[in-house]
């Protein structure tokens, strides 16, 4: 290996890396507020990447249907449970409406507007506005339907739950998009000449638009009010409820966020390569290995491990390419074994 | 985890009837369910003599096979408390291992076993040391890693033939007799499953057992009686390795060809899906969920895509929703259901009369027992214990006392 083809390495290394590390944040943000490790967040990338790629295809995605439905579901399980309380009952009008607009109007509106308009040639900054409108919306659909009737429940059941909402995603995911994978039209065809290094534009947009996202996050965790409450949660979740933080509303907003960050990893990596109903799972993975790096709880490790997964495993496919998922997931046992040694075995209360 | 259940052995309050009454009841209950265990086996024995179509005896095959992995989840995740989903890469481990002596070396298939299962257990071991002193979350995470690793390590090697696998496996013969078809197959996968089925069940009413059931939850007071909670969780892990890895060998005569698609991550979460589903923290509830899955995936798999009008697993979709249902709504599973049905009394009963334990040797007067050197507690800058150092010998008391009078209770030593 020379040094041109191991700065390309690195080049690629870094580009996946900023996208494990994005990932890495929500696992992280996701699990100390709500302890769900987040197995589903890979899918939230394939969805964002094909519900993109379906709209540059010609045709209309289907994820707006899925988007309809657990509208319809998520309504239906809140308004039976305003009804159902007395204490909720004496605003059920105002109550019912607030729902009825967030769980049916929306995704209406969504829905129709892009059954009639996404299969036709639209401008890109207009498609990848829509991406995130349609899929953004499952995230915190999801946490009512699958996690807030656990949300007291231990972590292994939350893990066994994420288990159980990755498998009916991914399958999902099949319905809608097809088994075949797709690629995107890239953001820039640019290339800039560094010495004897080609820098793809593309890759300067992935790491640009995390570079930018992370610093948001930092600005959103440190300086505004929902933030704080974000980071009071993770640290204390009865003492964020004592100081009136709504741990549901902290969970809710977690899972927008995850998604959120998700549906954005998948429009910057589908111009990069194909991507298939199932590519979000090793991916999402991948961004794991970087979160445990940090011990699922430290934002900046976490992102440097990322980073990590990245470099090692784009030098890795140089040296065995048949084994760089394996080199890749091994990777994880020493890092375990490290945590296991430095960190102090706290017991669950169970 | 309690997770998955509270209670293995249901209490039964009732205020009416006599402890004699109830104990009559819990010896007819008992009864009932040997009938029933032996009606169940005679079936089994019975199922490939009648002209069973061959295809009941394939799924019953699967089941057997499924039945055995998921019987050491349920030591492992519904009794121990800790969750595996990488139980296929152990059945992988068994089924590559047989097949490549067999078919490279012409070894016997039983070399092939006693190889695979001395890969199992030392791999099995290895993470387990790694893996199992972690808080609850490391373990399922680590065995997801290490899962997906097998995989496509078994996918990527030259010499186990990629993804295409190994072919042309030899039949197994048992004392002469070659398990040729699947009817003669299913023989033996049942009788593995029943041995394990009574081997786990004796090996829980045990005195390790019983250590093993406090593992949940409660690993502080188990080790406060002496239990070694971290050298436990490494046995039971390497004890459910073990089944999978014999079910792996099964596989591998039975199908006679082996790739890596079965033993991928999909395949390990589907069998600690087929414990939730019967009932994790009882051994039969195994073997239900592993039926009630088995028949069901093949359900599905004919109607759905007529549904859809495509081809491709959509099982999965149902899976995945019925398994967050099911975690919802009936965490303990299936079986207890049905144990509910037919109530009875707890299996075993404590022994009239048994022989006391054998008392342990006790030190001579004197003799050195703990010998504390430098012992430090620190609360931040506050230094509770400062370097303390004593020892105490057999039949002395010894007393702590602080500077400001605060005493720790004496150690009294006999």
């Amino acid at each position: 290996m020379d040094l041109s083809i191991a700065a390309i390495l690195a080049q690629d290394g870094i580009t996946s890396g900023a996208i494990y590390a994005l990932l890495a944040l929500a696992l992280v943000l996701v699990f100390s507020v709500t302890r769900v490790i987040f197995i589903p967040q890979g899918e939230f990338v394939a969805y964002g990447a094909l519900t993109l790629a379906a709209m540059q295809a010609g045709h209309a995605p289907q994820t707006t249907w899925l988007l309809l439905a657990m509208g319809v579901l998520t309504f239906v399980y809140d308004a039976a449970v305003v009804l159902r309380s007395p204490d909720l009952r004496s605003m059920a009008a105002r109550r019912l409406a607030v729902l009825a607009a967030k769980y049916l109007l929306f995704p209406v509106a969504v829905h129709l507007l892009v059954q009639q308009y996404g299969g036709q040639p639209l401008p890109m900054l207009v498609q990848v506005a829509v991406t995130p409108l349609i899929v953004v919306p499952l995230g915190p659909m999801l946490y009512r339907l699958a996690y807030q009737p656990l949300a007291e429940a231990s972590t292994l059941v939350l893990l066994i739950v994420s288990v159980g909402v990755h498998f009916a995603l991914v399958g999902l995911g099949l319905v809608m998009f097809g088994a075949e994978g797709s690629r995107t039209n890239p953001f820039s065809e640019a290339r800039f000449d560094v010495g004897s290094l080609s820098v793809s534009g593309q890759s300067l947009w992935v790491v640009a638009v995390s570079g930018l996202l992370i610093a948001a996050l930092y600005f959103f965790f440190e300086r505004t009010l929902q933030g704080k409450a974000l980071r009071a949660t993770a640290v204390n979740r009865l003492g964020a409820r004592l100081v009136g933080i709504g741990t549901t509303q902290a969970g809710r907003l977690s899972f927008t966020l995850a998604a959120a960050l998700g549906a954005l990893c998948g429009v910057l990596i589908a111009p990069l390569t194909t991507v298939y109903y199932e590519s979000g799972f090793l991916v999402g993975l991948k961004g794991f290995v970087g979160a445990i790096v940090g011990g699922l709880a430290s934002y900046p490790v976490a992102a440097l491990g990322a980073l990590l997964v990245g470099l090692l495993e784009s030098y890795s496919s140089f040296w065995a390419s048949a084994f760089k998922e394996v080199i890749v997931f091994t990777l994880i046992i020493p890092v375990l074994l490290w945590r296991s040694l430095t960190s102090k075995h706290v017991e669950e209360e169970e | 985890m309690t997770m998955l259940t509270d209670k293995p052995m249901e209490k039964r309050v009732d205020g009416e009837g006599t402890i004699a009454s109830q104990r009559g009841e819990a010896v007819r209950g008992h009864l009932r369910n040997r009938l029933l265990t032996l009606m169940f086996v005679v079936a089994l024995a019975l199922l490939p003599v009648l002209p069973t179509p061959e295809f009941w005896i394939t799924l019953g095959n699967y089941i057997g096979l499924y039945s055995i992995v998921a019987i050491g989840l349920v030591l492992l995740t519904g009794v121990g408390g800790m969750t595996s989903f990488g139980q296929a890469a152990f059945v992988g481990l068994g089924a590559y291992s047989t097949a490549y002596l067999t078919t490279q070396f012409g070894l016997s298939p039983w070399v092939g076993l006693v190889v695979g299962l001395i890969i199992t257990v030392a791999s099995a071991y290895v993470i387990g040391l790694i893996t199992m002193r972690m808080s609850g979350h490391y373990l399922p995470l680590a065995t997801i890693a290490w899962g997906l690793s097998l995989f496509f390590l078994f996918g990527n090697l030259e010499f186990l033939g990629k993804y295409d696998g190994l072919n042309g496996i030899p039949v197994l013969s048992i004392a002469g007799i070659e398990l040729q078809s699947g009817r003669s197959m299913f023989y033996l996968i049942w009788l593995v499953v029943l041995l394990a089925v009574f081997a786990m069940q004796n090996l829980l009413d045990s005195r390790p057992g019983r250590a093993i059931r406090a593992l949940k939850g409660g690993g502080t007071m188990a080790e406060a009686m002496g239990v070694n909670t971290a050298w436990m969780k490494v046995v039971i892990f390497v004890v459910a390795a073990i089944l999978a890895c014999v079910s792996g060998f099964l596989y591998a005569h039975l199908q006679r060809a082996v790739n890596p698609t079965p033993f991928g991550l999909n395949y390990g979460i589907e069998y600690l899906f087929m414990a939730v589903v019967g009932g994790v923290g009882h051994v039969w509830g195994a073997v239900l969920g592993a039926g009630v899955l088995t028949i069901l995936k093949d359900v599905l798999q004919g109607v759905l895509p007529k549904l859809l009008g495509t081809t491709g697993n959509f099982e999965i979709i149902v899976f995945g929703v019925l398994l967050v249902l099911l975690l919802q709504y009936a965490r303990d599973g299936i079986w207890p259901c049905l144990r509910r049905l037919m109530p009875s009394g707890p299996s075993v009963t404590a022994p009239a009369h048994a022989a006391a334990l054998p008392v342990r040797q006790k030190p001579d007067a004197g003799e050195l027992i703990l010998d504390v050197r430098a012992a430090r507690k620190q609360f931040g800058g506050l230094v509770a214990v400062n370097d303390v150092s004593f020892q105490v010998r057999a039949g002395e008391i010894i007393g702590l006392i602080g500077p400001n009078g605060a005493a720790s209770p004496p150690r009294s030593i006999w």
